[in-house]
């Protein structure tokens, strides 16, 4: 009788084993198949708009054909900008949180800072290049653009570089310091060569974070239908000339937005796996 | 020890530069030199750390002082006004207010047991050589821009809502007295719940790496005692792992949130950008980033940029609320752990 009654409430719990697997397992295969979805929307959509004409033409006004070369310069253009303006603070910052002020006060401060500014929302980004840059300027320029890239670099570079260096054993500080190497040069020749790979790793996410980066473009480098280089003037944009074919009317420049979706989607995959396999093979080392 | 058979940098450096080793005043240069050049790094880099403290006070500052013209004219009536008019220049933020909560509750009511279970999936069921690889899949997934999750979105996601569950959500739930007013109405296809089911997509990654890093880290030795109990793998996920991981599961849904919250191209292309209120889920309607992004470039007159600048100083106090809460509870795991 009593075996019975636990008999039952095996079961019960058996069942409710089974059905929660077969959930984890359904969610899992949902999460995958929206990928699937995705890419292979993307795929389907843009890939038959690949030509050399793509990349060899100006984007053209609706009607005619045309491709994408000043987007995607004016894009390379940004990247490289906030790269360069980004890149270099981030490092710097990292550094003191790693090396100098390892325990100190700032450092937990500015860590818990930089982790907000990670996540913050982009566009408030754009707002913020804009009332510090273009409204004092007068104008849309591709330097606000590239500052405001910069402003989501740094959190970026910031956080690996501080991961990476925290790992570089102390031995290495111990034996450079102790052949008399001046904390500086111990840092920039020893803890940087040891932490390259990881270093490298937070460059190229910032660079896959910002490259599909729309929001705050939207009103510092604006865009331009035409060929400049100038950045000084409104600079075209890939995200945002995707934002504004993909929203129009016109079927011709709805599947250029789709062309260069599957240009930039390509871009970062490629980047953020790359740098997963930098990861991979410096933890093995 | 012999010193003085021994080589320091300072020797080097003079060797470099052809310098006579033997003279102390050189020596001394030298010396002096490479301490300079020790304390500007290092002021450096101290400049740079206190750098990204003024960035984050930057935007903050930036945002307050561009939003002072609206805030002097509405007051906290902009809170509250359901208005948005760039005619006549009145400007309420109730409506973008109402779309960004919203949209981002759809967004984790549908994210978080979709998370949760996918973390249960690759730490608890799957086979180990798989568990790498699928991981990695579901990470790519934050990493595809926004701005496609847009495209995607409008062109292929909103189309389907609108000839498959959409009707059928206004045919079955409509009917029903309590939910019915959520789900009336026409099916757009674009509206509050395609933004939130895309939403949804967008944060899923960051729920599931999170919970499946705080759940890997749950000592084995409580999990055997559970399994010795006699316990089957969902009772010790829901019983032992869970509870244990209860913070740091809190603090990811919480940057999940964040990001939901401040997402604007994805969003963008499928809320429909009305300035109102509908008690349907299906209605047309607007966020905060979406009401920035679609018109801030166009906006006339000083007093709606302004507006738009007060709106995006609100959202911006909302993200830093909710992310200081999710870095606050995965600071107190990481300690645990560490």
């Amino acid at each position: 009788m009593a075996g019975s009654v636990l008999d039952a409430r095996y079961t019960r719990r058996r069942r409710r084993n089974a059905i929660a697997k077969a959930l984890a397992l359904a969610a899992t295969l949902v999460g995958l198949g929206w990928l699937v979805l995705i890419l292979g929307a993307l795929l389907w959509q843009g890939f038959g708009g690949l030509s050399p004409a793509v990349f060899t033409e100006m984007t053209p006004p609706p009607g005619s054909a045309g491709g994408l070369l000043n987007p995607i310069i004016g894009s390379l253009i940004l990247t490289v900008l906030a790269v360069v303006i980004g890149t270099p603070i981030g490092i710097l910052a990292g550094t003191y949180m790693a090396e100098y002020g390892r325990y100190d006060k700032l450092t937990s401060v500015v860590r818990f800072i930089n982790d907000i500014l990670l996540s913050a929302p982009s566009i408030v980004v754009g707002l913020f290049i804009y009332e510090v840059m273009v409204a004092p300027m007068g104008h849309f320029s591709g330097y606000a653009g590239g500052v405001a890239l910069a402003v989501l670099v740094i959190p970026v570079v910031v956080r690996t570089t501080e991961d990476m260096l925290t790992l570089v054993p102390n031995a290495l500080r111990e034996a450079a310091t102790s052949i008399g190497l001046p904390r500086s040069l111990a840092i920039t020749q020893i803890c940087y060569r040891a932490a390259r790979a990881g270093m490298v790793t937070g460059v190229l996410l910032a660079v896959a974070r910002i490259s599909g980066e729309t929001a705050p473009l939207l009103f510092t480098s604006l865009n331009n239908q035409f060929w400049s280089t100038n950045l000084n003037a409104p600079i075209s944009s890939l995200p945002v000339v995707i934002f504004q074919f993909a929203l129009s009317p016109y079927r011709d420049w709805q599947a250029l937005a789709w062309t260069g979706a599957l240009i930039i989607t390509m871009a970062v995959l490629a980047l953020s796996v790359t740098a997963r396999a930098l990861v991979a093979t410096g933890k093995q080392s | 020890m012999n010193l003085a058979g021994r080589r320091s940098v300072v020797d080097v450096v003079l060797q470099n530069e052809g310098l006579i080793a033997a003279e102390a005043a050189t020596r001394a240069k030298v010396l002096d030199r490479l301490r300079l050049s020790d304390s500007v790094f290092r002021r450096l880099t101290r400049g740079a750390a206190i750098g990204v403290l003024l960035l984050l006070s930057g935007v903050m500052g930036s945002l307050i002082a561009g939003s002072i013209p609206a805030l002097r004219s509405f007051g906290l009536g902009f809170l509250v006004s359901e208005r948005w008019n760039p005619v006549t220049e009145n400007f309420g933020a109730l409506p973008a207010i109402y779309g960004t909560v919203i949209t981002s509750a759809i967004a984790m009511l549908i994210a978080v047991p979709l998370g949760l279970m996918i973390a249960f999936f690759l730490t608890e069921l799957c086979p180990q050589w798989l568990r790498r690889p699928i991981g990695l899949a579901i990470e790519l997934l934050a990493g595809i821009p926004s701005i496609i999750y847009g495209i995607w979105g409008l062109f292929v996601f909103a189309p389907f809502l609108q000839g498959t569950l959409q009707p059928f959500l206004i045919n079955t739930l409509g009917n029903v007295p309590a939910i019915g007013p959520l789900f009336a109405g026409p099916p757009y296809g674009i509206g509050i719940l395609t933004a939130g089911l895309i939403l949804a997509i967008m944060v899923l990654p960051f729920i599931t790496s999170i919970s499946r890093d705080v759940f890997e880290a749950v000592p084995s030795v409580l999990k055997e005692a559970a399994y010795g109990l006699g316990c089957t793998t969902w009772e010790v996920v829901r019983n032992v792992v869970l509870p244990y991981c209860r913070v740091g599961v809190i603090g990811g849904i919480m940057l999940a949130l964040g990001r939901a919250l401040g997402e604007t191209m994805a969003v963008t292309f499928v809320i429909g950008n009305a300035h109102r209120i509908s008690a349907s889920i299906l209605a047309p309607g607007t966020t905060i980033s979406a009401t920035i992004a679609n018109e801030f470039t166009e906006a006339v007159g000083d007093l709606y940029t302004s507006a738009l600048i007060a709106l995006g100083l609100i959202l911006f106090i909302i993200t830093f609320i909710v992310l200081a809460i999710a870095r606050y509870m995965l600071l107190r795991i990481e300690r645990r752990v560490g």
